[in-house]
């Protein structure tokens, strides 16, 4: 397992070298120009280049990435091109409230999906299978900011229970966090609802149909026992790999989520990037989202281990 | 496997930790917090740096300038106590007030106020131009500028006195002496709060503190002028960039002040309980519509008087804006309201007409070759004048092309002299804000330095340069007056840019905020929450 693991992360290098690669050509061929948007409307052709030349934005493409390539080597993304400060702190600042609502979402969307979809296969064909199908496919249509504004209007304006926006740690305010972080985690985990409880149906619906079950069934075990004990975790690899792949989606999802209740994360820190052409920020983010995808997958594979036995590495 | 489960968990851990040490400080229950949604996000803690104008109302917070503009946009002192003239207007002293200092408790000195005026003057456009006919710029002592001109200069007190980007803020000289192309290191002021560096969170919170020590004016406050009291213990900047998200926080309760709602949100917000909108600005923001007078068709004159008689700033007004409460209509290039607001030249653009447009279009060389208009999809303001004027330019018999981007590439792209066929443009839309075009020297765009000197668009008409110097020199302001009428003639019937309206992007605050300050640029002292 050691040696998996070791080989996993000597893997990462390469994959993160074609990303930086890739990231680093596309910002410098796409339009937009930082130098201008810093100069502002009164700036005359020489200031910009003056900017540009203080900025290093004049050198040639392989020089900047080579520079890049070289503070990467050592552990620095890089100095934010408008505030002047460490994308690392940058970064730092905003990982926290990212790093709470994704955990969070899948928790409240592990906590809900996988009864649900477990009731759904075990009631296949009924009227309870067939309204918990047509919620989940709901849950996949509406889009997150429509359900955000709703969900704020019925319950911050209308009903005054929680906060509209805004974010407080929870190691300074737990009852504040809980407060703060509802709205966007039930907002946010409704498309994972919808994903995590059709995979469970189908797997557990897949799983029902084994002959272990019969036996089961014919020894007179409950349904509960069946269900928890030889259906379910049978059935776990798919719905692993599912939750695996919302973490994906959540690095998507948090972005919108974030701008609706303006929760100050790394999804926000990116859109303001790429607007203002911070080429540091988007840089060292899609490096940081492109190496926590990589660990994420690396622990589903750990987690495929312990609820199959017969896999192993 | 268990050491696997362990290493998870060491990642998960590792992830978290720092959100342990980032727990920041809040502010103590008795405080008197100012909560505030600002225009946009503060990026750049330097204002000489660049012009974002969310860095200058940073910048009125945290520093203090020797002269600035009252309500009346007429300059008044500020950092200055007195200030004298010699009789042949070439030598300018002025003598520094009693109880300034800066934030970490030295005195202001005349030198630092020069070293600061120095870098100021190598980035502003108004700064460039008095430093051109400053002979020595120097600190007699301790509290006493003198500043020796080569030539008698009109503009000395609204240069340093001027309002918006950038702003001549004064910081102490270790901070002065710093490139003008780089950042300043600190963020040291005089003025009437404190910036709280470790509470910054770049895209979200910026926070300031009252500055205990900061000695007032005694006049009242008057727009940039008069006592900057601060009168609440923290200001925190709260940035919400999703506008329907600030709007409901506002009906929430959960911030005291949204600096600019856009117009259509205004109805259901003065609708809400509690919350006030006005107009808080009295000289609203100028929409520009800028051709590119260094290619055709635009290089002719005759068409781009046509495309100014297809001007109708109602039309524009109405669908970039609807709610006639926040525009007027105005053909002055000077701010509307402002001490030079005129008429002079307007007989072209005063009765707009599709159909007489198109009859000026075609006795121009235009051959219908398309025109690229340059649209900014993510500023609903400029957007929509982007689409107004696709549509009247077709209406008079031209061929458009809307090139859909975001204003970032638009800054980029507007910056290409090329030809359209080599990535050029012809047209795309801008606003001033009323205090940025007060008068020629400051109205930016009705320059015509040519493809060196003048801004984007690059008119070139050396006679209204000289104009504009003559504006500049001119010491009499009856004689300033009339020089400033000849210009905009000139600038009108030269087609320099169209004027599509002005527009007021109003406030919307709780109505327990008191003391708002009327002016163009956002002020926060002098405001008070009552709690």
């Amino acid at each position: 397992m050691l040696a998996f693991i070791a080989k996993r992360m000597l893997a990462t290098i390469p994959v993160l070298g074609v990303v930086a690669l890739f990231v680093f050509l596309m910002l410098r061929l796409s339009p937009g120009d930082p130098a201008s948007i810093i100069a502002g409307d009164y700036a005359s052709p020489s200031d910009i280049e003056r900017i540009r030349e203080q900025l290093g934005l004049n050198a040639s493409i392989p020089v900047q990435f080579g520079k890049w390539i070289w503070t990467l080597a050592h552990g620095d993304l890089g100095i934010s091109i408008f505030t002047n400060l460490p994308v690392t702190k940058l970064i730092a600042q905003r990982v926290e409230p990212t790093l709470m609502l994704s955990l969070t979402t899948l928790v409240f969307a592990v906590l809900i999906a996988v009864p649900l979809g477990v009731i759904a296969a075990w009631k296949a064909g009924t009227w309870i299978d067939r309204t918990i199908m047509i919620l989940a496919v709901a849950g996949f249509s509406i889009p997150v900011f429509v359900l955000g504004y709703i969900l704020i209007f019925q319950f911050s304006l209308e009903l005054r229970w929680l906060p509209v926006q805004g974010y407080t740690s929870p190691f300074v305010d737990f009852w504040k966090f809980t407060r703060h972080i509802t709205l966007p985690t039930v907002t946010l985990s409704v498309i994972y609802i919808a994903l995590i409880t059709r995979i469970t149906r189908a797997s557990v619906i897949e799983v029902l149909e084994e002959d272990y079950i019969r036996t089961a069934r014919a020894k007179g075990q409950s349904e509960r026992i069946v269900l928890l004990r030889h259906a379910l975790k049978n059935a776990a690899v798919p719905i692993v790999t599912v939750i695996g792949l919302g973490v994906a989606l959540l690095i998507g999802g948090v972005v919108i989520t974030e701008s609706v209740f303006n929760i100050p994360g790394l999804g926000r820190l990116v859109v303001d990037a790429i607007l203002k052409r911070d080429y540091p920020i988007i840089q060292g983010l899609i490096l940081v989202f492109s190496m926590v995808y990589v660990m994420v997958n690396l622990v589903v594979d750990i987690i495929y281990t312990i609820v199959d036995p017969r896999i192993r590495y | 496997m268990i050491q696997s489960t362990r290493r998870a968990l060491l990642f998960a851990a590792a992830l978290a930790v720092p959100a342990l040490a980032l727990a920041a400080p809040q502010p103590a229950a008795a405080e008197k917090v100012l909560r505030v949604i600002p225009h946009a996000d503060l990026k750049n803690l330097d204002p000489i740096w660049t012009t974002a104008y969310i860095s200058r109302n940073h910048g009125y917070l945290v520093y203090d300038t020797l002269f600035a503009l009252d309500e009346n946009l007429q300059v008044q002192p500020q950092m200055v106590d007195t200030w004298t003239v010699s009789d042949d207007k070439l030598t300018w002293t002025f003598k520094l007030r009693d109880g300034l200092n800066w934030h970490d408790g030295a005195p202001v000195t005349a030198e630092d106020c020069v070293a600061s005026l120095r870098r100021w003057g190598a980035r502003d456009g108004m700064g460039q131009a008095l430093m051109d006919v400053i002979a020595s710029l120097t600190a007699a002592d301790a509290k006493t500028i003198v500043m020796r001109l080569k030539e008698p200069y009109g503009l000395v007190l609204e240069s340093i006195g001027k309002i918006s980007s950038n702003v001549p803020f004064m910081v102490p000289k270790r901070m002065a002496e710093t490139d003008p192309f780089e950042q300043m290191p600190e963020t040291i002021g005089s003025g009437p709060f404190k910036f709280s560096k470790e509470e910054w969170v770049p895209g979200a919170k910026v926070v300031y503190l009252k500055n205990e020590a900061y000695v007032p004016r005694s006049e009242p406050a008057s727009g940039a002028a008069g006592g900057k009291i601060a009168k609440v213990d923290r200001v925190e900047w709260i940035y919400i960039p999703d506008q329907q998200t600030a709007m409901n926080a506002l009906i929430n309760g959960e911030v005291d002040y949204y600096e600019n709602p856009p117009p259509d949100l205004a109805p259901i917000l003065e609708a809400a309980e509690g919350v006030v909108v006005e107009v808080n600005d009295p000289l609203g923001n100028q929409g520009m519509l800028r051709m590119n007078h260094l290619h055709p068709p635009f290089n002719n004159v005759a068409v781009r008087r046509a495309v100014l008689k297809s001007i109708d700033q109602n039309v524009y007004m109405q669908a970039a804006v609807g709610n006639p409460q926040f525009y007027s209509v105005c053909d002055s290039y000077y701010a509307c309201g402002s001490p030079l607001e005129t008429n002079a030249g307007n007989k072209l653009v005063t009765s707009p007409s599709i159909e007489e447009a198109a009859k000026m279009l075609k006795e121009t060389d235009y051959d219908g070759t398309p025109i690229v208009l340059i649209q900014p999809t993510d500023i609903a303001i400029l957007s929509a004048f982007s689409l107004v004027t696709a549509q009247r330019l077709r209406a008079i018999g031209m061929k458009v092309e809307l090139q859909a981007m975001d204003w970032s590439t638009l800054t980029s792209r507007r910056a290409v002299k090329e030809p359209i066929d080599k990535g050029g443009w012809n047209i795309f839309h801008t606003w001033w804000i009323g205090g940025d075009i007060t008068n020629p020297v400051l109205a930016t765009g009705m320059g015509g330095g040519g493809v060196e000197r003048a801004w984007f668009g690059w008119p070139d008409d050396p006679k209204i340069e000289e104009m504009r110097s003559s504006f500049a020199r001119e010491t009499d302001a009856g004689k300033q007056k009339t020089l400033a009428d000849a210009i905009q003639d000139r600038a009108i019937n030269n087609g320099a840019y169209g004027n599509v309206g002005t527009f007021f992007v109003p406030v919307a605050y709780r109505d327990n905020v008191k003391g708002l300050i009327k002016s163009p640029v956002q002020f926060f002292w002098n405001m008070d929450v009552e709690r």
